[in-house]
Protein backbone atom coordinates (compact mmCIF):
# COMPACT_ATOMS: atom_id res chain seq x y z
CA UNK A 1 0.00 0.00 0.00
CA UNK A 2 1.95 3.07 -1.16
CA UNK A 3 1.41 6.62 0.87
CA UNK A 4 -1.08 9.12 -0.43
CA UNK A 5 0.17 13.14 -0.74
CA UNK A 6 -1.95 16.52 -1.49
CA UNK A 7 0.46 17.63 -4.19
CA UNK A 8 -1.97 20.53 -4.63
CA UNK A 9 -5.21 22.25 -3.55
CA UNK A 10 -7.09 25.04 -5.77
CA UNK A 11 -10.90 26.64 -4.71
CA UNK A 12 -12.40 29.36 -6.14
CA UNK A 13 -13.64 32.06 -4.00
CA UNK A 14 -17.12 31.00 -2.16
CA UNK A 15 -20.50 33.04 -2.35
CA UNK A 16 -22.62 34.02 -4.49
CA UNK A 17 -21.82 33.89 -8.04
CA UNK A 18 -25.18 33.34 -9.77
CA UNK A 19 -23.93 33.62 -13.16
CA UNK A 20 -21.38 31.25 -12.78
CA UNK A 21 -21.64 27.97 -14.16
CA UNK A 22 -20.97 24.54 -12.96
CA UNK A 23 -18.08 23.83 -15.45
CA UNK A 24 -17.08 27.46 -14.90
CA UNK A 25 -16.56 26.97 -11.18
CA UNK A 26 -15.08 23.35 -11.45
CA UNK A 27 -12.25 24.79 -13.94
CA UNK A 28 -10.84 27.38 -12.10
CA UNK A 29 -10.49 25.30 -9.08
CA UNK A 30 -9.01 22.47 -11.04
CA UNK A 31 -6.50 24.61 -13.14
CA UNK A 32 -6.16 26.43 -9.54
CA UNK A 33 -5.15 22.52 -7.82
CA UNK A 34 -2.88 21.81 -10.71
CA UNK A 35 -0.99 25.64 -10.90
CA UNK A 36 -0.13 24.25 -6.64
CA UNK A 37 0.99 20.83 -7.64
CA UNK A 38 3.20 21.83 -10.58
CA UNK A 39 1.70 18.19 -12.40
CA UNK A 40 1.24 18.06 -16.10
CA UNK A 41 -2.04 18.04 -17.34
CA UNK A 42 -1.57 14.25 -19.25
CA UNK A 43 -0.12 12.79 -15.71
CA UNK A 44 -3.78 13.25 -14.78
CA UNK A 45 -5.51 9.40 -14.43
CA UNK A 46 -8.82 9.91 -12.63
CA UNK A 47 -10.92 12.60 -11.91
CA UNK A 48 -13.65 11.95 -9.07
CA UNK A 49 -16.02 15.00 -8.70
CA UNK A 50 -18.42 15.82 -5.98
CA UNK A 51 -21.87 17.41 -6.86
CA UNK A 52 -25.40 17.06 -4.90
CA UNK A 53 -28.05 19.49 -6.71
CA UNK A 54 -26.94 20.30 -10.30
CA UNK A 55 -29.82 18.26 -12.00
CA UNK A 56 -32.16 20.29 -10.24
CA UNK A 57 -30.15 23.94 -9.95
CA UNK A 58 -28.35 23.63 -13.57
CA UNK A 59 -30.66 20.89 -14.89
CA UNK A 60 -27.74 19.08 -15.89
CA UNK A 61 -26.58 15.89 -15.19
CA UNK A 62 -23.85 13.71 -16.11
CA UNK A 63 -21.40 16.13 -14.47
CA UNK A 64 -18.36 13.92 -14.52
CA UNK A 65 -17.34 14.10 -18.30
CA UNK A 66 -18.32 17.53 -18.81
CA UNK A 67 -16.29 18.79 -15.33
CA UNK A 68 -13.71 16.57 -17.25
CA UNK A 69 -13.73 18.47 -20.50
CA UNK A 70 -13.71 21.70 -18.47
CA UNK A 71 -11.03 21.15 -16.89
CA UNK A 72 -8.88 19.72 -19.59
CA UNK A 73 -8.83 16.17 -18.37
CA UNK A 74 -8.89 13.30 -20.86
CA UNK A 75 -9.35 10.13 -18.49
CA UNK A 76 -11.86 8.10 -16.58
CA UNK A 77 -14.38 11.05 -14.52
CA UNK A 78 -17.04 9.59 -11.96
CA UNK A 79 -19.43 12.39 -10.39
CA UNK A 80 -20.37 11.46 -6.08
CA UNK A 81 -23.07 12.12 -4.53
CA UNK A 82 -23.81 11.84 -1.31
CA UNK A 83 -25.28 15.21 -0.09
CA UNK A 84 -23.17 17.79 1.61
CA UNK A 85 -20.69 14.63 1.91
CA UNK A 86 -20.03 14.12 -1.80
CA UNK A 87 -16.76 15.45 -1.64
CA UNK A 88 -15.47 13.93 0.76
CA UNK A 89 -16.66 10.65 -0.84
CA UNK A 90 -15.22 11.86 -4.17
CA UNK A 91 -11.53 12.20 -1.77
CA UNK A 92 -11.91 9.36 -0.17
CA UNK A 93 -12.10 6.95 -3.11
CA UNK A 94 -9.15 8.90 -4.87
CA UNK A 95 -7.37 7.88 -2.20
CA UNK A 96 -8.22 4.54 -2.38
CA UNK A 97 -7.48 4.60 -5.84
CA UNK A 98 -3.94 6.04 -5.24
CA UNK A 99 -3.38 4.16 -2.16
CA UNK A 100 -4.00 0.97 -3.96
CA UNK A 101 -1.53 1.41 -6.52
CA UNK A 102 -4.00 1.77 -9.36
CA UNK A 103 -3.34 5.56 -10.27
CA UNK A 104 -0.07 8.12 -9.20
CA UNK A 105 -2.31 10.89 -9.89
CA UNK A 106 -6.34 11.70 -8.99
CA UNK A 107 -7.74 15.17 -8.81
CA UNK A 108 -10.35 14.65 -6.63
CA UNK A 109 -13.07 17.87 -5.66
CA UNK A 110 -16.39 19.56 -5.82
CA UNK A 111 -18.76 22.07 -7.18
CA UNK A 112 -21.91 23.27 -6.64
CA UNK A 113 -24.15 26.27 -7.88
CA UNK A 114 -26.76 27.66 -5.69
CA UNK A 115 -27.47 30.81 -5.96
CA UNK A 116 -28.94 30.82 -9.15
CA UNK A 117 -32.25 29.78 -7.54
CA UNK A 118 -34.33 31.96 -4.77
CA UNK A 119 -33.94 31.02 -1.23
CA UNK A 120 -37.65 28.74 -1.66
CA UNK A 121 -35.91 26.19 -4.59
CA UNK A 122 -32.67 26.14 -2.81
CA UNK A 123 -34.60 25.25 0.29
CA UNK A 124 -36.63 22.64 -1.38
CA UNK A 125 -33.51 21.14 -3.57
CA UNK A 126 -31.37 20.85 -0.20
CA UNK A 127 -34.17 18.90 1.54
CA UNK A 128 -34.34 15.63 -0.99
CA UNK A 129 -31.05 15.21 1.14
CA UNK A 130 -33.22 14.31 3.74
CA UNK A 131 -36.15 11.18 3.95
CA UNK A 132 -38.59 12.17 1.31
CA UNK A 133 -41.58 10.08 2.71
CA UNK A 134 -40.93 10.29 6.24
CA UNK A 135 -39.39 13.47 6.89
CA UNK A 136 -40.22 15.81 3.72
CA UNK A 137 -43.61 15.24 3.73
CA UNK A 138 -43.50 16.36 7.41
CA UNK A 139 -42.46 19.44 6.66
CA UNK A 140 -38.76 18.90 7.96
CA UNK A 141 -36.37 21.04 6.33
CA UNK A 142 -32.66 20.85 6.52
CA UNK A 143 -32.73 23.64 9.39
CA UNK A 144 -35.31 21.42 10.83
CA UNK A 145 -33.92 18.62 10.97
CA UNK A 146 -30.77 19.59 12.58
CA UNK A 147 -33.16 21.98 14.78
CA UNK A 148 -34.55 18.60 15.95
CA UNK A 149 -31.35 17.77 16.44
CA UNK A 150 -30.61 20.66 18.97
CA UNK A 151 -33.77 19.96 21.00
CA UNK A 152 -33.26 16.55 21.48
CA UNK A 153 -29.15 17.53 22.85
CA UNK A 154 -30.66 20.02 25.33
CA UNK A 155 -33.44 17.05 26.65
CA UNK A 156 -30.71 14.73 26.67
CA UNK A 157 -27.98 16.90 28.34
CA UNK A 158 -30.27 19.24 30.40
CA UNK A 159 -29.22 22.11 28.81
CA UNK A 160 -31.70 25.15 29.29
CA UNK A 161 -33.17 26.86 26.15
CA UNK A 162 -31.18 30.34 26.80
CA UNK A 163 -27.72 28.13 27.25
CA UNK A 164 -28.31 26.41 24.09
CA UNK A 165 -28.68 29.08 22.03
CA UNK A 166 -25.99 31.24 23.35
CA UNK A 167 -23.59 28.43 23.17
CA UNK A 168 -24.04 27.43 19.75
CA UNK A 169 -24.15 31.48 18.92
CA UNK A 170 -20.80 31.37 20.27
CA UNK A 171 -19.61 28.49 17.47
CA UNK A 172 -21.24 31.00 14.77
CA UNK A 173 -19.25 34.20 16.13
CA UNK A 174 -16.12 32.15 16.42
CA UNK A 175 -16.78 30.72 12.73
CA UNK A 176 -17.33 34.01 11.61
CA UNK A 177 -13.96 35.57 13.07
CA UNK A 178 -11.94 32.70 11.55
CA UNK A 179 -13.43 33.86 7.79
CA UNK A 180 -12.19 37.24 8.21
CA UNK A 181 -8.47 36.66 6.83
CA UNK A 182 -9.84 33.87 4.06
CA UNK A 183 -9.73 35.25 1.14
CA UNK A 184 -12.47 32.63 -0.17
CA UNK A 185 -14.75 32.94 2.42
CA UNK A 186 -18.23 34.17 1.81
CA UNK A 187 -18.79 35.78 5.00
CA UNK A 188 -15.49 37.39 6.14
CA UNK A 189 -16.68 39.88 8.56
CA UNK A 190 -17.57 39.73 12.54
CA UNK A 191 -20.65 38.36 14.21
CA UNK A 192 -21.02 39.12 17.73
CA UNK A 193 -22.57 36.75 20.08
CA UNK A 194 -25.68 38.40 20.63
CA UNK A 195 -26.24 39.96 17.08
CA UNK A 196 -26.29 35.59 16.54
CA UNK A 197 -28.60 34.99 19.72
CA UNK A 198 -31.05 38.00 18.63
CA UNK A 199 -31.78 36.83 14.80
CA UNK A 200 -34.94 35.61 13.59
CA UNK A 201 -35.44 32.04 14.11
CA UNK A 202 -35.48 29.64 11.02
CA UNK A 203 -36.35 26.63 12.84
CA UNK A 204 -36.44 26.77 16.79
CA UNK A 205 -33.97 26.53 18.44
CA UNK A 206 -32.21 27.36 15.39
CA UNK A 207 -31.93 31.19 14.02
CA UNK A 208 -30.82 32.82 10.92
CA UNK A 209 -27.00 32.76 11.91
CA UNK A 210 -27.44 29.27 13.06
CA UNK A 211 -27.25 28.56 9.33
CA UNK A 212 -24.94 28.33 6.91
CA UNK A 213 -25.54 30.47 3.99
CA UNK A 214 -26.70 29.16 0.31
CA UNK A 215 -23.41 29.32 -1.70
CA UNK A 216 -21.88 28.84 -5.22
CA UNK A 217 -18.04 27.24 -5.59
CA UNK A 218 -15.77 24.44 -6.26
CA UNK A 219 -13.01 22.83 -4.94
CA UNK A 220 -10.03 20.52 -6.23
CA UNK A 221 -7.22 18.45 -4.74
CA UNK A 222 -4.59 17.00 -7.04
CA UNK A 223 -3.52 13.35 -4.84
CA UNK A 224 -0.42 11.89 -5.50
CA UNK A 225 1.05 8.49 -4.59
CA UNK A 226 4.65 9.23 -2.50
CA UNK A 227 6.47 7.36 -5.31
CA UNK A 228 4.93 10.08 -7.80
CA UNK A 229 6.28 13.02 -5.81
CA UNK A 230 9.82 11.31 -5.05
CA UNK A 231 10.10 10.83 -8.81
CA UNK A 232 9.21 13.97 -10.02
CA UNK A 233 10.50 15.90 -7.40
CA UNK A 234 6.70 17.36 -6.44
CA UNK A 235 6.55 19.63 -3.39
CA UNK A 236 4.12 17.47 -1.09
CA UNK A 237 4.57 17.84 2.60
CA UNK A 238 0.90 16.67 3.82
CA UNK A 239 -0.15 13.45 3.87
CA UNK A 240 -3.50 11.28 3.50
CA UNK A 241 -2.56 9.08 6.43
CA UNK A 242 -6.05 7.81 7.04
CA UNK A 243 -9.63 7.43 5.68
CA UNK A 244 -13.51 6.41 7.14
CA UNK A 245 -16.54 6.52 6.38
CA UNK A 246 -19.82 5.27 8.03
CA UNK A 247 -23.54 5.19 7.42
CA UNK A 248 -26.64 5.41 9.74
CA UNK A 249 -30.19 5.58 9.02
CA UNK A 250 -31.52 7.98 6.84
CA UNK A 251 -34.35 8.86 8.65
CA UNK A 252 -34.04 10.90 12.14
CA UNK A 253 -37.38 8.89 13.57
CA UNK A 254 -35.03 5.48 12.64
CA UNK A 255 -32.01 6.50 14.56
CA UNK A 256 -30.91 5.28 17.78
CA UNK A 257 -29.28 8.52 18.85
CA UNK A 258 -31.06 11.81 17.88
CA UNK A 259 -28.69 13.83 20.11
CA UNK A 260 -25.17 12.05 18.56
CA UNK A 261 -23.74 11.39 15.35
CA UNK A 262 -22.36 7.79 15.33
CA UNK A 263 -22.14 7.15 11.56
CA UNK A 264 -19.89 10.16 12.07
CA UNK A 265 -18.08 8.13 15.52
CA UNK A 266 -17.61 5.27 13.25
CA UNK A 267 -15.76 7.23 10.19
CA UNK A 268 -13.37 8.90 13.03
CA UNK A 269 -12.30 5.33 14.45
CA UNK A 270 -12.01 4.22 10.86
CA UNK A 271 -9.51 6.80 9.77
CA UNK A 272 -8.08 7.26 13.23
CA UNK A 273 -7.12 3.57 13.23
CA UNK A 274 -5.46 3.17 9.64
CA UNK A 275 -3.85 6.89 10.67
CA UNK A 276 -2.50 5.15 14.45
CA UNK A 277 -3.71 8.04 16.12
CA UNK A 278 -6.34 8.92 18.14
CA UNK A 279 -8.07 12.06 19.45
CA UNK A 280 -5.61 12.96 22.04
CA UNK A 281 -2.92 13.63 18.57
CA UNK A 282 -5.51 16.11 16.69
CA UNK A 283 -4.17 19.16 16.60
CA UNK A 284 -7.40 21.59 14.50
CA UNK A 285 -10.00 20.16 12.93
CA UNK A 286 -12.18 21.50 10.12
CA UNK A 287 -15.79 19.90 10.83
CA UNK A 288 -19.04 20.04 8.94
CA UNK A 289 -21.07 22.92 10.56
CA UNK A 290 -23.69 23.55 8.07
CA UNK A 291 -25.49 24.66 11.28
CA UNK A 292 -23.96 25.59 14.55
CA UNK A 293 -25.47 22.07 16.48
CA UNK A 294 -23.74 20.50 13.40
CA UNK A 295 -20.47 21.73 14.65
CA UNK A 296 -21.15 20.57 18.39
CA UNK A 297 -22.14 16.90 17.63
CA UNK A 298 -18.98 16.98 14.85
CA UNK A 299 -16.26 17.66 17.91
CA UNK A 300 -18.27 15.20 20.31
CA UNK A 301 -17.77 12.32 17.26
CA UNK A 302 -14.37 13.24 16.64
CA UNK A 303 -13.42 12.32 20.47
CA UNK A 304 -12.27 16.34 20.75
CA UNK A 305 -15.47 16.07 23.54
CA UNK A 306 -17.25 13.52 25.29
CA UNK A 307 -21.24 13.54 24.21
CA UNK A 308 -22.73 16.94 26.44
CA UNK A 309 -19.52 18.46 26.56
CA UNK A 310 -18.88 19.74 23.15
CA UNK A 311 -21.68 22.48 23.48
CA UNK A 312 -19.75 24.72 25.80
CA UNK A 313 -16.25 24.19 23.10
CA UNK A 314 -16.69 27.96 21.42
CA UNK A 315 -18.39 29.97 24.50
CA UNK A 316 -14.94 28.86 26.61
CA UNK A 317 -12.87 29.91 24.03
CA UNK A 318 -11.32 25.97 23.78
CA UNK A 319 -12.29 25.54 19.60
CA UNK A 320 -10.82 28.90 19.03
CA UNK A 321 -8.01 29.59 16.60
CA UNK A 322 -5.84 30.81 20.19
CA UNK A 323 -7.45 27.77 21.79
CA UNK A 324 -6.03 24.21 22.35
CA UNK A 325 -7.86 22.52 19.28
CA UNK A 326 -9.13 25.30 16.69
CA UNK A 327 -11.93 24.25 15.05
CA UNK A 328 -12.80 25.26 11.58
CA UNK A 329 -9.88 27.63 10.54
CA UNK A 330 -11.45 28.49 7.46
CA UNK A 331 -14.91 29.86 8.64
CA UNK A 332 -16.33 26.70 8.11
CA UNK A 333 -19.00 25.94 6.22
CA UNK A 334 -21.24 28.33 8.72
CA UNK A 335 -19.12 31.59 6.81
CA UNK A 336 -16.22 30.33 4.60
CA UNK A 337 -19.71 29.11 3.00
CA UNK A 338 -21.42 25.92 2.30
CA UNK A 339 -21.34 24.73 -2.14
CA UNK A 340 -22.29 21.38 -1.12
CA UNK A 341 -20.89 19.32 -3.02
CA UNK A 342 -18.05 20.97 -3.01
CA UNK A 343 -17.52 21.15 0.56
CA UNK A 344 -15.76 17.96 1.57
CA UNK A 345 -12.67 18.78 -1.16
CA UNK A 346 -12.85 22.64 0.24
CA UNK A 347 -12.19 20.95 4.21
CA UNK A 348 -9.03 19.00 2.59
CA UNK A 349 -7.82 21.99 0.74
CA UNK A 350 -8.01 24.33 3.66
CA UNK A 351 -6.39 21.71 6.08
CA UNK A 352 -3.25 21.25 3.86
CA UNK A 353 -2.85 25.11 3.32
CA UNK A 354 -3.17 25.40 6.97
CA UNK A 355 -0.72 22.29 7.70
CA UNK A 356 1.63 23.84 5.06
CA UNK A 357 1.40 26.44 6.59
CA UNK A 358 0.30 29.12 3.63
CA UNK A 359 -3.08 30.09 4.96
CA UNK A 360 -4.06 33.74 6.88
CA UNK A 361 -4.88 31.29 9.97
CA UNK A 362 -1.74 29.14 10.33
CA UNK A 363 0.13 31.23 12.68
CA UNK A 364 -2.82 30.00 14.92
CA UNK A 365 -1.46 26.33 14.38
CA UNK A 366 1.99 26.79 13.56
CA UNK A 367 3.18 23.28 15.09
CA UNK A 368 0.36 21.20 14.39
CA UNK A 369 1.13 18.00 13.02
CA UNK A 370 -1.95 16.25 12.44
CA UNK A 371 -5.60 17.52 11.17
CA UNK A 372 -8.91 16.53 10.54
CA UNK A 373 -11.78 16.94 8.56
CA UNK A 374 -15.24 16.10 8.72
CA UNK A 375 -17.90 15.89 6.01
CA UNK A 376 -21.42 14.63 6.77
CA UNK A 377 -24.16 13.69 4.71
CA UNK A 378 -28.18 14.85 5.68
CA UNK A 379 -28.26 14.41 8.91
CA UNK A 380 -24.73 12.27 9.61
CA UNK A 381 -26.82 9.67 7.51
CA UNK A 382 -23.34 9.89 5.40
CA UNK A 383 -20.30 10.62 7.28
CA UNK A 384 -16.61 10.67 5.85
CA UNK A 385 -13.72 11.76 7.78
CA UNK A 386 -9.81 11.91 7.23
CA UNK A 387 -6.66 12.33 8.85
CA UNK A 388 -4.15 14.93 7.30
CA UNK A 389 -0.10 15.03 8.63
CA UNK A 390 2.81 16.73 8.14
CA UNK A 391 4.97 14.20 6.45
CA UNK A 392 7.96 13.69 7.61
CA UNK B 1 -48.51 8.70 -8.51
CA UNK B 2 -49.12 6.51 -5.22
CA UNK B 3 -46.57 5.12 -3.04
CA UNK B 4 -46.97 1.62 -2.50
CA UNK B 5 -46.80 0.65 1.15
CA UNK B 6 -46.33 3.78 2.59
CA UNK B 7 -49.23 5.11 1.38
CA UNK B 8 -51.78 2.42 2.69
CA UNK B 9 -49.74 2.95 5.84
CA UNK B 10 -50.48 6.43 5.99
CA UNK B 11 -54.29 6.03 5.07
CA UNK B 12 -54.56 3.36 7.78
CA UNK B 13 -54.17 6.16 9.94
CA UNK B 14 -57.84 7.43 8.73
CA UNK B 15 -60.18 4.43 9.78
CA UNK B 16 -58.11 4.38 13.17
CA UNK B 17 -56.00 1.48 12.63
CA UNK B 18 -52.52 2.70 12.25
CA UNK B 19 -49.95 0.47 12.47
CA UNK B 20 -46.09 -0.61 11.95
CA UNK B 21 -44.49 -3.63 10.97
CA UNK B 22 -42.51 -5.73 13.35
CA UNK B 23 -39.55 -8.17 12.15
CA UNK B 24 -39.50 -11.76 13.65
CA UNK B 25 -37.08 -10.53 15.77
CA UNK B 26 -39.35 -7.81 17.38
CA UNK B 27 -37.91 -4.31 15.90
CA UNK B 28 -40.25 -2.14 14.41
CA UNK B 29 -40.18 -0.57 11.62
CA UNK B 30 -42.24 1.46 8.99
CA UNK B 31 -43.21 0.68 5.68
CA UNK B 32 -41.96 -0.65 2.43
CA UNK B 33 -39.44 -3.19 4.00
CA UNK B 34 -38.23 -6.30 2.56
CA UNK B 35 -35.33 -6.47 4.97
CA UNK B 36 -35.31 -5.65 8.49
CA UNK B 37 -32.34 -3.22 8.90
CA UNK B 38 -31.48 -4.33 12.43
CA UNK B 39 -31.30 -8.08 12.37
CA UNK B 40 -31.86 -8.89 8.61
CA UNK B 41 -35.07 -10.71 8.75
CA UNK B 42 -37.14 -10.92 6.21
CA UNK B 43 -40.59 -11.40 8.02
CA UNK B 44 -42.97 -9.31 8.95
CA UNK B 45 -45.92 -8.86 10.38
CA UNK B 46 -48.68 -5.44 10.95
CA UNK B 47 -49.12 -4.41 14.38
CA UNK B 48 -51.31 -2.19 15.88
CA UNK B 49 -49.63 0.96 16.98
CA UNK B 50 -50.04 2.36 20.30
CA UNK B 51 -52.80 5.06 20.53
CA UNK B 52 -50.77 7.65 21.48
CA UNK B 53 -46.99 8.72 21.38
CA UNK B 54 -44.47 11.23 23.48
CA UNK B 55 -42.40 13.70 21.57
CA UNK B 56 -39.42 13.00 21.52
CA UNK B 57 -38.00 16.31 19.99
CA UNK B 58 -39.84 19.44 18.00
CA UNK B 59 -38.73 22.62 16.57
CA UNK B 60 -40.76 25.02 15.32
CA UNK B 61 -40.86 26.14 11.35
CA UNK B 62 -40.64 29.65 10.67
CA UNK B 63 -39.01 28.79 7.08
CA UNK B 64 -40.68 26.36 5.49
CA UNK B 65 -40.06 24.53 2.10
CA UNK B 66 -42.46 25.75 -0.63
CA UNK B 67 -44.51 22.75 -0.16
CA UNK B 68 -45.52 23.72 3.18
CA UNK B 69 -45.07 27.83 2.89
CA UNK B 70 -48.34 28.84 3.72
CA UNK B 71 -48.44 26.36 6.74
CA UNK B 72 -45.43 28.24 8.67
CA UNK B 73 -45.10 28.50 11.40
CA UNK B 74 -46.07 25.31 12.45
CA UNK B 75 -44.53 22.65 14.56
CA UNK B 76 -43.02 19.17 13.34
CA UNK B 77 -42.09 16.56 16.02
CA UNK B 78 -40.51 12.90 16.09
CA UNK B 79 -42.47 11.20 18.31
CA UNK B 80 -41.88 7.60 20.37
CA UNK B 81 -44.41 4.63 20.29
CA UNK B 82 -42.80 2.53 21.49
CA UNK B 83 -41.93 0.35 18.71
CA UNK B 84 -41.72 2.71 16.25
CA UNK B 85 -41.10 6.38 16.24
CA UNK B 86 -43.31 9.15 13.37
CA UNK B 87 -42.71 12.40 12.16
CA UNK B 88 -45.38 14.54 11.85
CA UNK B 89 -47.08 18.07 11.60
CA UNK B 90 -48.34 19.36 14.98
CA UNK B 91 -52.35 20.25 14.61
CA UNK B 92 -54.80 21.80 16.99
CA UNK B 93 -51.96 23.60 19.19
CA UNK B 94 -50.28 26.73 18.87
CA UNK B 95 -46.94 26.70 17.33
CA UNK B 96 -44.46 26.26 20.24
CA UNK B 97 -47.03 25.18 22.87
CA UNK B 98 -46.26 21.06 22.74
CA UNK B 99 -43.06 20.31 23.89
CA UNK B 100 -41.10 16.98 24.67
CA UNK B 101 -42.42 14.60 27.03
CA UNK B 102 -46.07 15.47 25.86
CA UNK B 103 -48.78 12.41 24.34
CA UNK B 104 -50.05 12.85 20.90
CA UNK B 105 -52.01 11.01 18.40
CA UNK B 106 -51.84 9.97 14.68
CA UNK B 107 -54.03 11.53 12.22
CA UNK B 108 -53.98 12.07 8.30
CA UNK B 109 -54.28 16.32 7.58
CA UNK B 110 -54.18 17.94 4.37
CA UNK B 111 -51.27 20.66 4.26
CA UNK B 112 -52.77 24.05 3.95
CA UNK B 113 -49.86 25.22 0.98
CA UNK B 114 -50.87 22.54 -1.37
CA UNK B 115 -53.70 20.12 -0.05
CA UNK B 116 -51.47 17.09 0.21
CA UNK B 117 -51.79 14.71 2.70
CA UNK B 118 -50.30 15.24 5.90
CA UNK B 119 -49.37 12.71 8.90
CA UNK B 120 -50.29 15.47 11.74
CA UNK B 121 -49.94 14.89 15.63
CA UNK B 122 -52.83 15.86 17.98
CA UNK B 123 -52.17 16.55 21.08
CA UNK B 124 -54.07 13.37 23.12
Amino acid sequence: MTGVRVAGVGLTHFGSHPERTGRDLFAEAALNARADAGVPLDDVEQLNVGNFAGSLSEGQGHMAPLLAEAAGLDCPATRYEEACASAGVAVREAVRTVRSGEADVVLAGGVERMTNQDTAAATEALAIAADELFEVRAGVTFPAAYALMATAYGEAFDVDDDELKTDLANVASKNHDNAIPNEYAQYQRELSVQEAVDAPPVAEPLGLFDCCPITDGASAILLVSEAYAAEHDVSADVAVVGTGQATDRMALQDRDHLARTPAADDAAAMAYGEAGIDATDVDVAEVHDCFTIAEVLAIESLGLYEPGEGLGAARRGETRADGETPVNLSGGLKAKGHPVGATGGSQIAEMTRLLRGDHPNSDAVEDAEVGVTHNAGGTVASAVVHVLEVAE
Amino acid sequence: MSDAGFDEWLHAFVADDGYYLACENGHGLLPPRWVCPDCGSTEFTEEALPETGTVATITTVHVAAPAFEDDAPYDTAVVDFGPARVTGIVVDAEPGTVGVGDEVAVDVGASETIGADVLVLRPA
